[in-house]
């Protein structure tokens, strides 16, 4: 009964940083176990869509319900059922990749006995096998990105969120990210929600996509029917340019920016 | 924007443990993850040795020939010891500012924070954390202090007092610098804090000379200075002068608390 339940429903979502409204009057529905694209420029308002999905803020109007829990009225529920991996390479590169995963094994109590074997499964799932007794420090980008991957697996979240997953990563690295997300999706059902730039990747991996530009959905739907709309031989490409227009340029705080950059000169 | 039926969590209370045993399990883990960082990494250990080691050396050794400090029978260099402890606890444990701004741009306080963390409960670890790598600073502090002859209590008792000491002294001071953290939002800024504070926190207590041969208005600031405390707890059981423990800890374990609370409150600007 609890799988007809939305993995995610926003209602009238809002929020404002100041008298710069972020995410204006959003409505969406991810449904379970597909795999959900938040697509649009910088500064569009996905990542404070997700930070209000993942409880890190707190929406001053609408609702959001992930499988039905309200996130404002149950955090720390809502908390149990959501792995989270943010834009920036966050695994901390002092902890060996074994150490990295275990953390958040702890973090959500995963029990004691349990924890060695779900520790071992995540980082098999992402192949870091073999390098998981080694320093993260050592881990290339896309080892990094699939050691958060696992960090994120260690508590079998029903909805997987992730933030520019594959900023900064070569092509090779972008396609192993996203055959691991494939794989962990056939392997468990659970539900992803992704934001990313890469119109081509949202094109192959997505199942449904929503445009976000000025914190507003534009358009909605599978990856062929917004290319559908548009006629024949358009790509996603030109779906987003014709819906953003030409003021790319106008959003994208320096803070994005930089974070983006930070992140792409970790990569190497 | 009709409720539905379903709203209640359904899967809420599958590993949920009780407040406090979850507030002793992130404690656990935080410290535990600053022992693996230690293991991995001792640079900093032997680095963070060298201004301790100069203090007790230099500074020690020469104002104990020229007794320029009256200290009654205890000679100088033991009673400088203890204020030197508490003074590399207290470097180690404002850094931890620093890293939580440092965690917040990488997207790692965003991580801790989606798991069933409350804030306090971070906060909570991150202070412990502190206090254990101050201790694991403090081992070799006292070992140097060992060598250079000053008379250590070999009490397990009292040294379990002083470890006590020195972690609540480490959550205050961690907490001081994530509450700097939460209101100036930027490494440079809180570096700048940091560096202003440290020292007058350090001078403004008996940590270098009795209370005694202070002026009027620095015996004020000694009073309300947390660092005093914790080094008339780690002077008391460690060289056996005369300390007012209860008050001590009573302080220490206060303003821990405290900090800790104020904290927390703040933690959330860091995450906007």
């Amino acid at each position: 009964m609890t799988d007809d339940l939305p993995a995610v429903r926003c209602t009238g979502l809002r929020y404002a940083f100041g008298d710069n409204v972020a995410v204006d009057g959003v409505d969406l529905t991810v449904r379970p176990g597909e795999v959900f694209g938040l697509l649009g420029p910088n500064g569009a308002g996905k990542t404070t869509t997700i930070r209000l999905i993942t409880t890190l803020l707190r929406a001053p109007s609408g609702v959001v319900q992930v499988f039905g829990v309200d996130v404002a009225r149950h955090r720390m529920a809502v908390r149990r059922m959501v792995g989270y991996v943010p834009q920036q390479l966050s695994a901390d590169s002092a902890l060996t990749g074994r150490e990295n995963v275990a953390l958040f094994a702890r973090l959500f109590d995963v029990p004691r006995g349990q924890r060695r074997v779900r520790v071992d499964e995540s980082l098999a799932m992402v192949g870091l096998g073999d390098a998981a007794d080694r320093l993260a420090g050592t881990y290339s980008g896309g080892m990094i990105r699939r050691l958060e991957l696992a960090q994120a697996l260690v508590n079998a979240p029903r909805l997987l969120i992730l933030d520019e997953p594959t900023i900064g990563l070569d092509p090779v690295a972008r396609a192993s990210v996203w055959r691991r997300i494939g794989e962990v999706r056939e392997q468990t059902g659970m539900t992803v929600l992704v934001t990313t730039h890469y119109m081509d990747e949202a094109d192959q991996f997505c199942d449904r996509i929503a445009l976000m530009h000025r914190g507003r959905l534009r358009a909605l739907g599978t990856p062929a029917e917004l290319k559908a709309n548009l006629g024949r031989e358009s790509t996603l490409d030109d779906v987003f340019r014709v819906i953003t227009g030409d003021d790319l340029e106008s959003g994208g705080g320096i803070r994005d920016v930089r974070a983006a950059r930070r992140t792409a000169r970790r990569l190497g | 924007m009709s409720a539905p039926p379903a709203a209640r969590p359904a899967v809420s209370a599958e590993n949920a443990p009780n407040p406090v045993r979850q507030l002793a399990s992130r404690v656990g883990t935080m410290c535990l993850v600053e022992l693996q960082k230690l293991r991995h990494d001792r640079t900093e250990l032997v680095t963070r040795a060298i201004q301790p080691a100069l203090w007790l050396l230099v500074f020690g050794e020469t104002f104990t020939r020229i007794r320029a400090i009256p200290t009654g029978s205890t000679p100088y260099l033991d009673y400088l010891a203890p204020g030197i402890l508490a003074q590399s606890a207290l470097f180690v444990a404002i850094f931890f500012g620093i890293q939580i701004i440092w965690e917040r741009d990488a997207g790692v306080l965003a991580k801790l924070l989606v798991t069933p963390t409350p804030r306090a409960a971070l906060v909570t670890g991150k202070a412990f954390a502190a206090g254990v790598r101050a201790l694991a600073q403090a081992v070799i502090v006292l070992v140097l202090a060992a060598l250079l002859g000053v008379a250590l209590t070999a009490n397990p008792l009292k040294l379990l007092g002083v470890a006590a000491a020195l972690v609540l002294g480490s959550a205050f001071f961690c907490c001081l610098s994530i509450t700097i953290a939460g209101l100036v939002l930027s490494r440079e800024r809180l570096m700048g804090i940091g560096q202003a504070i440290t020292m007058p926190l350090f001078f403004a207590s008996n940590a270098l000379y009795p209370v005694d041969i202070m002026p009027t208005w620095l015996r004020v600031l000694n009073h309300v200075n947390p660092l005093s405390y914790e080094v008339d707890a780690v002077r008391g059981l460690l060289i056996g002068t005369p300390s007012r423990l209860a008050l001590d800890f009573g302080v220490l374990v206060l303003a821990a608390v405290v900090a800790i609370a104020v904290a927390s409150a703040l933690l959330g600007r860091l995450t906007r």
